[in-house]
C-alpha cells in the first residue's frame, strides 16, 4: 500500500528534557521519525523543549517549536500550524500523554488533527491496567491478580485478596514513580501513598506479585496490513522486582527454547491485535516462573520506548524510523532493509552476536538516598556492548560503564567482620553493584544454588559469571603467558584488567599482545547474521579470526563519543559529537564514531559514516584507530570521557584535533592555571590548599569565610561544599581525608552573591569569537549546569561585556585554543573573576546554538579541520531579538529522602529551554518546560533565612500587588510585617497543625520561597521543600529564583503567551 | 573449567581447502556432509533432531548454543541425523524447567560430534560467498591435506537418495504425541480423518499438528507405491519433509503421481519438490539454502507477509511447473517459488509445522483438514 496523500503535515511531540526514565533515545526516536517523514516529502512540525536535542536543530523539522511541551503550548501550534496528523508514539510518555490529553480535551477534533501510530483508544487500552487486563483475558494470556485502589481503604481491601508482598504501581506515571514492592502492611501503606500522590488519575493498582520470575521483553512491529513481526526478544538479568530499566539486560533472550519462545511470540502478537496498535513499534513484557514455565503479560507500551532504542541498536533494525513510515500507510514489505538493501523490513532480525546492557547509577551524587533498585527507575544512563559471547559483552559492558572498574574484581571494603553475611544482604536486596557482590561472594566460596536462592538471578548467568570469576582467579595466580593472554582476550578481559592481575602496566600488556599478534578484529552488526551482504558499516570487535573492515584511503577523522548519560555528562556531549560527523560530511571528510551508548543520536547506523558500537577506554579506541587510521581524533566533544583519553592516545601517536591534550591539562591543573592567571593580569577569588584541619582553618581564617571547598582529585562538582563556619571545615575537611590522606584539599574563597557568567567562545587559534555570554539566574556556588541561565545577559553593564569578551580571547589565545572553550566568571561589586576554563565542548553548546542561530560544534569540527574563522564567516556572534532562558530539571522525585537544595555539587539530569521576546515570559516557558504550572493568582509561601530577609521584601511586595496572598512562617512573616506587607503567619511542621505541608496538600499554596544557609537545613526546611517537591508546586530555594519567578508570573498574567518556531525566531 | 583446559583438537576442513580450527564439545572421530548454516536463534534441539539435514553438518550462527539443553518435548524424530555440529561457543551449564540433560551428553548419545571454538561468523560468510561445501570434521587427523583429499573424494548430496537413510522401515500409528509400531488398524475409522504420511524424514510435529487437529495418523515407509497408499483408502496424503536431493528420488514421485488428484495431497518442503517433479517440473540446488525461522513468505491471495521456518537446499524451478499449479507462496528476500495449489493438492516449501519457528503458517494444517472434511463428505 503507498503512503498516505490525504495527509500533508505531520505534528511530532518530543520527550523534553532528560529525566531518569526519558533519555535521549527520545532524540533518536524523534530525529528518526523526523527524518523519515520529510524524506516522504511531508511537512514536519515539532515541539520538544529540549535544547540538546538533535530533532530541535532547525533543519530536521519544517517548524521547530521549543516550547513547554503541555496541552496548551501544543494547542497553540495546533492553531497556527493546522497539521493534519499528529504522530504521537515517538516522544516518550511525555509525547503520549499530551496527545492523550489533546485529544480528550477536543483540541485534536476542533482542528481535525488525526493521531496516526496509535489511536486515543488504543493508548488507553494499552495504559490503562483494568482495560489492558480485560483485554489480556480475553484473548486468554493472565496479567498478575490485581485490583485498583482509589484510596487507601480501597488499597487494604484488595491487598488483604492477595496476599504479600504486594506490588504498587501508580496508573498513569514515568518510570514507575510512586511504584514499589511492599512485603507488610507498613509498607505497604506507605508506598500505596506515594503511589496515588503520583499518578495523575490518584489510582494506583494494587498486583500480585511475580517477584523472581523471569523478565522478557519482545519489541514487536505491525503494519496496517496487519503484518507482525518481532524485532527483538530481550531477557532480563535481574529477576522481575527489579524495574527493566535498572536490570541488566541480554538479547537475545538466552535460556528460552524454540517452543516457550514461539508461546512468547504468539502472545505478543495476539497482544498488538487485541489491542488494536494499528502501525508501529510496540513493547510487551512477559514474566515467566522459573520452575514452572507459566507465563504471564506484565505490561505493553504501545509506542517506541528504551528498549525499543536497545533493540534498534542490537540488531540494526531502525524501529522508530520503520514505525514512522508505517504510520504514513506503508506496509513492511514496502520498506527496504537500509543494512541488506535488497532484502524488506518485513523479516525478523537474526544476530550472530551477545548483546549486553548495563543501567548506569549515580547514587554518590545522593548521598541520602538507598542504593536500591525497585521497580521505579533511578538509573541516569545505560551502556551497551556488543560481543560473540556473553562473556566477552558483559567484561566489555562493565569497562564501558566508567566507574573505575574494568573486570569483575574485588568488590568488598576492607576489615569486613562476616563477609557472608555482609555478602548476602547485598544479594537480597538489588543494588546498583550486585553484579560485583556476586562475583565477591562467588570467590568467597557460596554456591551457585545459594545465589540462585538469595538474587533469583537464572543459574545460567550465574554460570556465566562464575566463569568469569574462575578465569579472573586463574589469572592472577598464573604467570603471564601468551596461552592465557589469548584465552583472557578471547573471554573479554581487559588490558586495564590484566595488568592489575599480573602487575604490569596496561601499555606492557598490549605492547606484548601486540608482538604477539593478539588484537580484535571486528564484526558487522547485519540484522541478518551474515546470509545477506550489508552495506551499513557498523561494527563491534572480538577476537576471532576474520576481519570485516574495510579501511578507506579517504580523508577521515574518529569522533569519541561520552559513553553512558550519567549526572553532569549527558545528550549535550552527544549533540556535539553527532554535529562534528555532520560537519565532516559536509567537509567531504569520512566520520568514524565511537561510543557505547544505545540510546544516542550518535549511535544512529546512519549518523556517520562508520559507526563502531565499543567501549570508550583507551585499549578499545586505540584499537579502532590503529585498524581505520584516521587522521585524527576529536576528543573535545563528548565531555569528559575522550578528554580522559586524551593523553594516552596522544602518547600512543595519534593525533588529536584541535586544542591539544597539554592546553587541556594547563586549564584543568591548578597550579598551571594560576601562572597564566598571574600573567594575564585577571582576578581569580582567593585560594590555597590545605592537608590537613589545622591548615584549612588558617587557610579559611585568612581568605575569610565562606570558602569553597573540594579534595583536588574530582571533577565535575563531586563533594564540594560552601563552608560557612570553622565547624563545619573541620568536619569536612576530617571526612575528606579519611577518603583521601594524599591529596590537598583546595580551598577558594567564596564570592557570596556574586553573579555567574558563562561563556561559551570558539577560536581557530587566530581569531576568537565569544559565541553567547549566559548570565545564570542563581548566584555564584551553585553548579552551573544546576542554574538557570539567561542569553543574552541582562544586569551586566557594556563595559563588563567587553571586558568578559577580552579576558575569554586572552584565555583563548593563551591556551592556544583550536575550537570550542567554555569559561566561567564570576562578576562581584563590579570586579570580575575567572572561576574556570575548559578548552572544550561544554554543556552549554546546544542551548547557545540554539539562542544565537549558529552550530558552534559543526563550526567548531570545520576550524579543527584547518578551515579559519573567517573561511567560514563567523567572525561576530550574531546579538538575537529574543530572550533565551535555560533551566535545568531535576531528578529528585525519585530519590524519596533527598533535599532539593541546590549546591556546587551538579545534580539535574537535563535542560529545557524557555523563548521569547522578554526575560519574564522566556523565563516562565522555561518554568512550565520543567514541568511546573504558572500561578496567576493565590498564595505565595515564603520562609527564608535572616541573611535574605531584606532581600525578599520587594518580591514579597510584587507578589501582593499582584494580588497574591502571602502566607509565611514566623520569622519572615513579623520580618514582612515590619516592612508593611500583609502575611498569614503559619506552622512549620514541628510548630503543631495545620503547618505548611497541610496547606501543600490541599492546594492552597502556589508558589513556595525557601531559602536555607549552606549545607545546615533545618528538618522544618527540609519538609517544606519535600512537599513542594511532591505535590509538583513552583519552587525557588534562593533569592535569585524568587526575584525571577516575580519578573514570570508578572509577564504571564500581563499578556497572553504566544508560540513562535525557531524558523521565524532566525529568519530560516 | 579452566583457561587453558584444552577440549579435544578439532579440525574443519572445507572442499575448497579452508581450514577452521577448534575443539571438541561433544564426540569425537571423524565425519563428513554438507556443511549448512542456520540462523536460528533458537531451535537446536529440533535442528539436530530434525531427519532432513542427514548428510549434512550444521553450523549455527548464534554463538551460544546449548544454553536450555535438551528436553524430552521438542524431539523432532527418536534421533539425531545431522552429521555434525558446529558452533561458536557451547554452554556446558544449560538451564530451563523442562531440561532433562545437556547438549553434549545427547549428542554423545547418538554418537555424534559436536565442535566450539569456531568463527562461524567467518564460516557462515564462507559458505555465503561460496555456496554450500561439502566438509570434513575432525579430531583425529590434524594433517590438512589428508582432510581436504578425503573430503574431495565425499560424494556430497546432489543425486544421492538419503530418504532412504532416515524414513521408517515399517508403518507405524502416531497416537498420543507418539509413534506406536504394530499391527495397523485394519478398518478405516469412521469418524476420525485417516491422513496416510508418507515419511521421509517426517517431523514429528507435522504428526503431531495432525493429531491435534483430529487426525487418525498412520506413517508410512518411504518406498510405498502409490496403490499401496491407495489401498488404504486415506482421506488425506501428506508428503513429508525429508533430506538430500529431491531429484534422486523417483520412486516417490512415482507414488506422488498415482495420489495427486485422487485425495487430498499435502506436501511440504520435500514433499513439495515431489509434487513439483509428479506435475512435470524439476528441482535446482540453491546457492547456500534457506535454514533458519526468520523467512519472510508473502502469501499471494491474502498479500499479508507471513515469517516462516525454513531447511532447504534445493527449489522448484516455478518455470518448470508453468501453468499447472498456482504459485501461492513466494520469499520475499529472494522471489524463490514457496507454494503451489492445485484442486485436492497443496504444497509449501517452507515449515507450517514450525519446530523450530514461528507459528505463523500453522493455518495450512486447518485448510488440509478441511479439504479432506468436503471429500469425506462425498464418499459418504
Amino acid at each position: 500500500m503507498p503512503k498516505r496523500n490525504d495527509i500533508k503535515k505531520i505534528l511530532l511531540i518530543g520527550s523534553g528534557p532528560i529525566i531518569i526514565s526519558q533519555a535521549c533515545e527520545f532524540d533518536y526516536s524523534g530525529t528518526q521519525a523526523c527524518k523519515a517523514l520529510r524524506e516522504e516529502g511531508y511537512e514536519v512540525v515539532l515541539i520538544n523543549s529540549n535544547p540538546a536535542t538533535i530533532m530541535t536543530d532547525p533543519e530536521m523539522a519544517d517548524r521547530t517549536y521549543i516550547e513547554p511541551i503541555t496541552p496548551e503550548a501544543v494547542e497553540k501550534i495546533i492553531a497556527r500550524e493546522r497539521p493534519d496528523a499528529l504522530l504521537p508514539t515517538v516522544g516518550g510518555q511525555t509525547g503520549l500523554n499530551t496527545a492523550v490529553a489533546l485529544a480528550e480535551s477536543g483540541v485534536l477534533k476542533k482542528y481535525n488533527v488525526e493521531m496516526i501510530g496509535a489511536s486515543l483508544n488504543v493508548i488507553h487500552k494499552a495504559e490503562d491496567r483494568e482495560k489492558f487486563r480485560h483485554a489480556m483475558e480475553n484473548i486468554g494470556l493472565r496479567v498478575p491478580k490485581s485490583g485498583f485502589a482509589r484510596s487507601m481503604s480501597d488499597v487494604l481491601e484488595i491487598a488483604d485478596e492477595i496476599g504479600f508482598p504486594i506490588i504498587i504501581r501508580a496508573s498513569f506515571t514515568l518510570g514507575g514513580t510512586g511504584s514499589g514492592v511492599a512485603y507488610n502492611r507498613e509498607e505497604l501503606m506507605e508506598i500505596a501513598k506515594g503511589g496515588l500522590d503520583a499518578s495523575m488519575i490518584s489510582e494506583v493498582m494494587i498486583e500480585e506479585s511475580v517477584l523472581g520470575w523471569k523478565e522478557y521483553e519482545l519489541e514487536v512491529m505491525r503494519d496496517k496490513a496487519d503484518n507482525v513481526v518481532i524485532i527483538c526478544s530481550i531477557e532480563n538479568f535481574d529477576a522481575m522486582g527489579v524495574h527493566t530499566g535498572e536490570s541488566i539486560t541480554v538479547a537475545p533472550a538466552q535460556t528460552l527454547t524454540d517452543k516457550e519462545y514461539q508461546i512468547m511470540r504468539d502472545a505478543a502478537i495476539a497482544i498488538m491485535r487485541e489491542i488494536g496498535v494499528e502501525t508501529g513499534g510496540s513493547n510487551v513484557q512477559f514474566a515467566i516462573h522459573p520452575q514452572t514455565g507459566e507465563m504471564i503479560v506484565v505490561e505493553m507500551n504501545p509506542r517506541v520506548s528504551r528498549s525499543s532504542a536497545l533493540a534498534s541498536k542490537a540488531t540494526g533494525f531502525p524501529i522508530a524510523k520503520i514505525a514512522a513510515k508505517l504510520a504514513i500507510g506503508y506496509t513492511l514489505d514496502e520498506i527496504p532493509n537500509d543494512i541488506t538493501r535488497e532484502t524488506m523490513a518485513s523479516f525478523e532480525p537474526t544476530i550472530d552476536y551477545c548483546v549486553v546492557k548495563i543501567p548506569r547509577w549515580t547514587f554518590e551524587k545522593f548521598p541520602q538516598a538507598e542504593d536500591f533498585l525497585t521497580t521505579s527507575m533511578k538509573s541516569v544512563g545505560e551502556t551497551m556492548a556488543i560481543g560473540r559471547t556473553f562473556k566477552e559483552s558483559l567484561q566489555k559492558a562493565i569497562r564501558s560503564l566508567e566507574i573505575g572498574r574494568f573486570s569483575l574484581g574485588q568488590v568488598l571494603p576492607e576489615n569486613l567482620k562476616d563477609k557472608n553475611d555482609f555478602l548476602k544482604g547485598k544479594l537480597i536486596k538489588p543494588n546498583s553493584l550486585r553484579l560485583f557482590y556476586i562475583a565477591a561472594a562467588m570467590q568467597n566460596g557460596i554456591s551457585i544454588d545459594e545465589l540462585y536462592q538469595l538474587t533469583k538471578i537464572d543459574p545460567w548467568f550465574l554460570h556465566q559469571v562464575k566463569e568469569i570469576v574462575d578465569a579472573e582467579d586463574e589469572l592472577r595466580n598464573s604467570a603471564p603467558s601468551v596461552e592465557l593472554l589469548k584465552a583472557a582476550k578471547k573471554m573479554g578481559f581487559a588490558d586495564r584488567a590484566l595488568a592489575s592481575f599480573w602487575k604490569m602496566t596496561e601499555l606492557e600488556i598490549r605492547q606484548w599482545r601486540e608482538r604477539e599478534k593478539i588484537i580484535p578484529v571486528y564484526k558487522l552488526v547485519d540484522t541478518c547474521a551474515a546470509e545477506f551482504e550489508a552495506y551499513t558499516p557498523y561494527y563491534y570487535s572480538t577476537y576471532e579470526t576474520e576481519n570485516e573492515t574495510r579501511p578507506s584511503t579517504k580523508r577521515k577523522v574518529a569522533i569519541i563519543g561520552g559513553g553512558p548519560n550519567r549526572i553532569g555528562q549527558g545528550i549535550e556531549f552527544d549533540y556535539c559529537c553527532v554535529h562534528a560527523s555532520f560537519a565532516l560530511r559536509e567537509e567531504g571528510v569520512e566520520s568514524i564514531m565511537i561510543n557505547s551508548n544505545p540510546e544516542t543520536v550518535s549511535t544512529d547506523y546512519d549518523t556517520s559514516d562508520k559507526l563502531f558500537f565499543e567501549p570508550v577506554t583507551l585499549e578499545d579506541v586505540l584499537h579502532i584507530l590503529q585498524t581505520e587510521k584516521p587522521e585524527g581524533v576529536i576528543a573535545q566533544f563528548g565531555g569528559q570521557t575522550p578528554l580522559n583519553l586524551a593523553r594516552g592516545l596522544e602518547a600512543a601517536g595519534i593525533k588529536i584535533m584541535g586544542t591539544s591534550p597539554d592546553s587541556i591539562d594547563l586549564a584543568e591543573d591548578r597550579d598551571r592555571f594560576q601562572e597564566i592567571v598571574r600573567k594575564l593580569n585577571l582576578n581569580q577569588p582567593d585560594n590555597d590548599t590545605a592537608r590537613d584541619v589545622e591548615k584549612a582553618l588558617q587557610v579559611a581564617e585568612r581568605i575569610g569565610y565562606p570558602v569553597l571547598v573540594r579534595p583536588s582529585y574530582v571533577l565535575g562538582g563531586r563533594s564540594m561544599e560552601i563552608v560557612y563556619d570553622p565547624e563545619t571545615l573541620s568536619s569536612f575537611m576530617e571526612r575528606a581525608l579519611l577518603v583521601s590522606p594524599e591529596h590537598p584539599i583546595l580551598i577558594d574563597k567564596f564570592l557570596e552573591d556574586a553573579i555567574e557568567i558563562d561563556v561559551d567562545a570558539i577560536s581557530d587559534g587566530e581569531t576568537t569569537v565569544v559565541a553567547g555570554i549566559m548570565e545564570h539566574i542563581e548566584e555564584a556556588g551553585i553548579h552551573s549546569g544546576d542554574s538557570a541561565c539567561i542569553l543574552p545577559p541582562m544586569t551586566i553593564s557594556a563595559p563588563l561585556l567587553e571586558l568578559i569578551k577580552k579576558q575569554t580571547k586572552m584565555l583563548a589565545q593563551e591556551l592556544k585554543v583550536v575550537g570550542l572553550m567554555n569559561i566561567q566568571y564570576a562578576i562581584k561589586d563590579g570586579k570580575l573573576y575567572v572561576l574556570e576554563v575548559n578548552p572544550r565542548a561544554s554543556r552549554t553548546i546546544p542551548f547557545v546554538s540554539k539562542a544565537i542561530g549558529v552550530p558552534l560544534a559543526k563550526l567548531a569540527t570545520k576550524v579543527m579541520l584547518g578551515k579559519s574563522l573567517k573561511e567560514l564567516g563567523f567572525t561576530v556572534a550574531p546579538h538575537p531579538e529574543y530572550v533565551s532562558v535555560k533551566e535545568a530539571v531535576f531528578p529528585f522525585n525519585r530519590f524519596p529522602d533527598v533535599d532539593i537544595l541546590l549546591g556546587p555539587e551538579m545534580k539535574s539530569t537535563g535542560e529545557v529551554m524557555g523563548i521569547d521576546h522578554s526575560f519574564g515570559l522566556a523565563f516562565a516557558k522555561s518554568q512550565m518546560a520543567a514541568g511546573f504550572k504558572m500561578p496567576t493568582k493565590g498564595t505565595i509561601f515564603i520562609s527564608v533565612n535572616d541573611y535574605n530577609k531584606d532581600k525578599i521584601v520587594p518580591v514579597a511586595e510584587s507578589f501582593q500587588n499582584m494580588g497574591f496572598k502571602i502566607m509565611a512562617t514566623k520569622g519572615t512573616a513579623k520580618y514582612l510585617k515590619d516592612h508593611g506587607i500583609e502575611a498569614g503567619l503559619v506552622f512549620k511542621v514541628s510548630e503543631g497543625r495545620p503547618h505548611i505541608v497541610d496547606y501543600i496538600k490541599n492546594g492552597d499554596i502556589q508558589m513556595v520561597i525557601n531559602t536555607s544557609l549552606g549545607s545546615k537545613s533545618s528538618r522544618d526546611a527540609y519538609h517544606i521543600r519535600r512537599g513542594a517537591l511532591i505535590y509538583n508546586i513552583l519552587y525557588t530555594t534562593t533569592i535569585a529564583g524568587a526575584r525571577a519567578l516575580c519578573e514570570a508570573v508578572t509577564a504571564i498574567r500581563s499578556e497572553s503567551w504566544q508560540v513562535c518556531s525557531l524558523q521565524e525566531y532566525q529568519n530560516i | 573449567m579452566s583457561l587453558l583446559k584444552k577440549e579435544r583438537r578439532a579440525l574443519l576442513v572445507l572442499e575448497d581447502g579452508s581450514v577452521f580450527e577448534g575443539s571438541a564439545f561433544a564426540g569425537s572421530g571423524e565425519t563428513m556432509g554438507e556443511v549448512v548454516f542456520n540462523t536460528g536463534m533458537t531451535g537446536y534441539q529440533e535442528i539436530i533432531t530434525d531427519p532432513s539435514y542427514k548428510g549434512q553438518i550444521v553450523t549455527m550462527t548464534y554463538p551460544l548454543v546449548g544454553n536450555y539443553g535438551i528436553n524430552d518435548e521438542d524431539m523432532e524424530s527418536a534421533g539425531i541425523h545431522l552429521e555434525g555440529f558446529i558452533v561458536k561457543e557451547y554452554q556446558p551449564n544449560p538451564s530451563n524447567w523442562r531440561m532433562k540433560k545437556s547438549l553434549k551428553s545427547f549428542l554423545e548419545d547418538f554418537g555424534k560430534i559436536g565442535i566450539e571454538g569456531i568463527d562461524t561468523r567467518a564460516l557462515t560468510r564462507r559458505l555465503r560467498l561460496s555456496g554450500s561445501m561439502k566438509g570434513i570434521i575432525s579430531t583425529e587427523i590434524q594433517d590438512v591435506k589428508m582432510l581436504l583429499e578425503k573430503v574431495r573424494q565425499y560424494p556430497g548430496l546432489v543425486g544421492r537418495d538419503l530418504v532412504r537413510e532416515v524414513s521408517c522401515k515399517t508403518p507405524y500409528l502416531w497416537k498420543k504425541g507418539a509413534p506406536h509400531a504394530g499391527k495397523l488398524p485394519s478398518k478405516k475409522p469412521v469418524k476420525k480423518l485417516q491422513v496416510v504420511v508418507i515419511d521421509c524424514g517426517v517431523k514429528y510435529n507435522i504428526l503431531r499438528i495432525l493429531e491435534n487437529n483430529g487426525c487418525e495418523v498412520l506413517v508410512l515407509p518411504a518406498f510405498s507405491t502409490g496403490d499401496e497408499i491407495m489401498a488404504l483408502k486415506p482421506d488425506g496424503v501428506l508428503l513429508s519433509n525429508g533430506p538430500g536431493d529431491p531429484a534422486a528420488l523417483p520412486y516417490i514421485v512415482d507414488a506422488a503421481r498415482t495420489v495427486i488428484g485422487q485425495v487430498p495431497v499435502f506436501g511440504i518442503c520435500l514433499g513439495h519438490q515431489i509434487i513439483g517433479q509428479a506435475i512435470g517440473g524439476y528441482t535446482e540446488k540453491l546457492k547456500f539454502g534457506h535454514h533458519g525461522i526468520n523467512q519472510p513468505v508473502k502469501n499471494v491471495d491474502t498479500g499479508r507477509v507471513e515469517i516462516t521456518s525454513q531447511n532447504h537446499g534445493f527449489v522448484v524451478v516455478p518455470a518448470s511447473v508453468g501453468s499447472k499449479a498456482k504459485k501461492t507462496y513466494h520469499n520475499l528476500n529472494d522471489s524463490t517459488s514457496e507454494g503451489m495449489q492445485m484442486p485436492l493438492t497443496m504444497s509449501v516449501q517452507y515449515h507450517p509445522e514450525a519446530a523450530p519457528g514461528p507459528h505463523d503458517t500453522e493455518y495450512l494444517f486447518l485448510q488440509f483438514v478441511e479439504i479432506m472434511k468436503k471429500g469425506k463428505g462425498k464418499t459418504k
